[in-house]
């Protein structure tokens, strides 16, 4: 289910004193099973653009359709349950008194049946790693990063065919990050989801994304698969990123040791090509 | 959506309006909304409403924002109209069954729309140009009389104060949380009466939780400030008049008296 994206620009509350332009003129196409990551900095329309991908922002020029449905019309149901976004700290839109009842939520509007929206339930559950028996819990007793993954569950019940992360995993310590990236890398594999991951982390994004747009002042500043991206860490650094530290270690390691590869985006291919290196 | 709503927002500027005391702007607009309804005729309405125009063009505010916050009021003011018109009797305009509109309704539903208009722009005014902290420590000084009598002036300013502070968190707090559950399948906008009030209960509850967390938090920051009310607190900011409250009071007091001598006099 493609999205495309023509012309898109936003303004927040056009005409006004407090008048903020904060999309200009995104040009995007997004194919299917695609993993992509969006990075920026705050304020350089990562949420404002991915708010677009279900309608919850109308574009004020351009337009933007997702597999042939126009955002700016009026019914958006059918959009919706394409597209799932998880909101960054989603634990704060828990609110029913327990977990069960939480993850359905989405499911009881869809008019589902109690078995299907059962085993809907389990299978979230599932994909997020969590246990059964929290299921009669209240949402409010868990820990941090169960709550974390209950508001993920929740979205995630909908089957969504796109998945729109925004940072997921902010707050959250090494051991919980890590897990969450490796559900959310399981749910591209099993079900073949076009995943969206925001993130203001490089480390994070060159671990898991195949496709990277950089954004900046509301404009693409660059998109490209990941190792490109990477490859040029002078551009990244233009507008204040940089590419992740270990390819800088790498580069640095190149001038002692000059065989070795240097164009390395994560700690685990690093390790991978120096031991490789050492072994020789 | 929720951003939209304008009254009660502060409007940064450096204006006239913008520099007076709060003090001056607080009483003068209180004396104004008394003043409205003492005007009974249309020479006095015209000259209010070009007073208040020209009040607006002095505080530099787009005209366009003014007249967004009487939006929501205009169906308040439509409805009185029509009760107004077809109530009130009087000479007798057109019959229709049981419905009769009279001269003198039409007179006041007009008189009437006129005067909440004004009275929405010179209140917003007050606040258009007024910061929530100001306005608050306004309150504070011309209420402070009243703590002879045991009043708690001061933690009745500082709720207020708070109060104003948070407007503005909660409502981008509320829009977030919308967006949220309608990303996961919540309708707000369909079914009945009760339907929609009960599809409103998954943002209520998670701002609630959110409210009583920030407002934890921000007990432990004042009290990590060492805050413990009023005794012996100083101001930063010290209220003090110039020389453009003097101007701005005379004048007001100024139009005010020649509006009503006219009134009374002439017409």
């Amino acid at each position: 289910m493609p999205i495309n994206i023509e012309g898109l620009s936003f303004t927040y509350s056009n005409g006004g004193p407090f008048e903020k332009k904060a999309l200009n003129d995104i040009n995007l196409n997004i194919e299917d099973g695609e993993f992509i990551g969006i990075i920026g900095h705050t304020g350089s329309g990562k949420s404002t653009l991915i708010q677009h991908f279900n309608g919850i922002l109308k574009p004020t020029g351009g337009r933007i359709s997702v597999n042939g449905i126009d955002t700016r019309q009026r019914d958006l149901k059918v959009l919706r349950r394409q597209v799932g976004i998880v909101f960054q700290y989603p634990e704060h839109q828990l609110f029913e008194d327990t977990v069960k009842k939480d993850i359905s939520f989405g499911l009881l509007k869809l008019g589902l049946s109690e078995e299907e929206t059962a085993q809907r339930v389990l299978a979230a559950l599932q994909s997020v790693g969590l246990d059964q028996s929290i299921l009669e819990k209240s949402p409010f007793e868990l820990s941090g990063g169960q709550k974390r993954r209950v508001a993920i569950a929740g979205v995630v019940a909908m089957m969504p065919k796109i998945l729109v992360l925004d940072e997921p995993t902010a707050g959250l310590d090494p051991s919980g990050r890590d897990e969450i990236f490796g559900y959310i890398k399981k749910l591209h594999k099993d079900f073949n989801m076009t995943i969206i991951l925001v993130s203001h982390s490089m480390e994070d994004i060159a671990r898991l994304a195949e496709r990277v747009i950089v954004m900046n002042q509301g404009t693409i500043f660059m998109d490209k698969p990941s190792a490109q991206v990477y490859n040029q860490p002078q551009e990244l650094e233009k507008i204040g990123l940089s590419a992740p530290q270990i390819t800088y270690l790498m580069k640095r390691l190149k001038a002692i040791i000059p065989h070795i590869d240097e164009n390395i985006f994560t700690v685990e291919a690093a390790l991978k090509e120096l031991q490789k290196h050492l072994k020789a | 959506m929720i951003r939209d709503i304008t009254i009660g927002q502060y409007v940064p500027g450096d204006s006239m309006l913008h520099k007076s005391d709060p003090r001056t702007k607080i009483i003068l607009t209180f004396v104004m909304m008394i003043f409205i309804f003492m005007i009974n005729t249309y020479w006095g309405y015209l000259m209010l409403t070009l007073f208040t125009a020209l009040t607006v063009v002095t505080s530099n505010i787009p005209v366009k924002f003014v007249l967004k916050g009487l939006k929501p009021v205009i169906f308040i003011v439509i409805f009185a109209g029509v009760i107004n018109m077809f109530t009130i009797g009087g000479r007798t305009i057109f019959e229709w069954g049981f419905l009769r509109m009279t001269y003198e309704g039409v007179d006041t539903a007009i008189k009437m729309a006129i005067r909440l208009f004004l009275l929405i722009i010179i209140a917003s005014l007050l606040t258009y140009t007024t910061t929530p902290i100001a306005l608050t420590d306004g309150i504070e000084k011309l209420l402070g009389p009243l703590k002879r009598l045991r009043v708690p002036v001061h933690e009745i300013a500082m709720m207020m104060t708070i109060a104003l502070r948070f407007i503005p968190t909660l409502l981008e707090e509320t829009d977030k949380i919308i967006k949220a559950q309608s990303s996961r399948g919540a309708d707000f906008d369909s079914g009945n009466l009760i339907e929609r009030a009960k599809s409103f209960i998954p943002v209520l509850i998670p701002l609630f939780i959110s409210a009583f967390r920030r407002a934890d938090e921000l007990a432990t920051a004042m009290e990590a400030r060492c805050y413990r009310g009023s005794e012996g607190r100083t101001r930063m900011k010290q209220l003090s008049l110039t020389r453009y409250d003097f101007v701005a009071t005379a004048i007001t007091v100024v139009f005010m008296a020649w509006v009503l001598v006219m009134q009374y006099m002439v017409w």
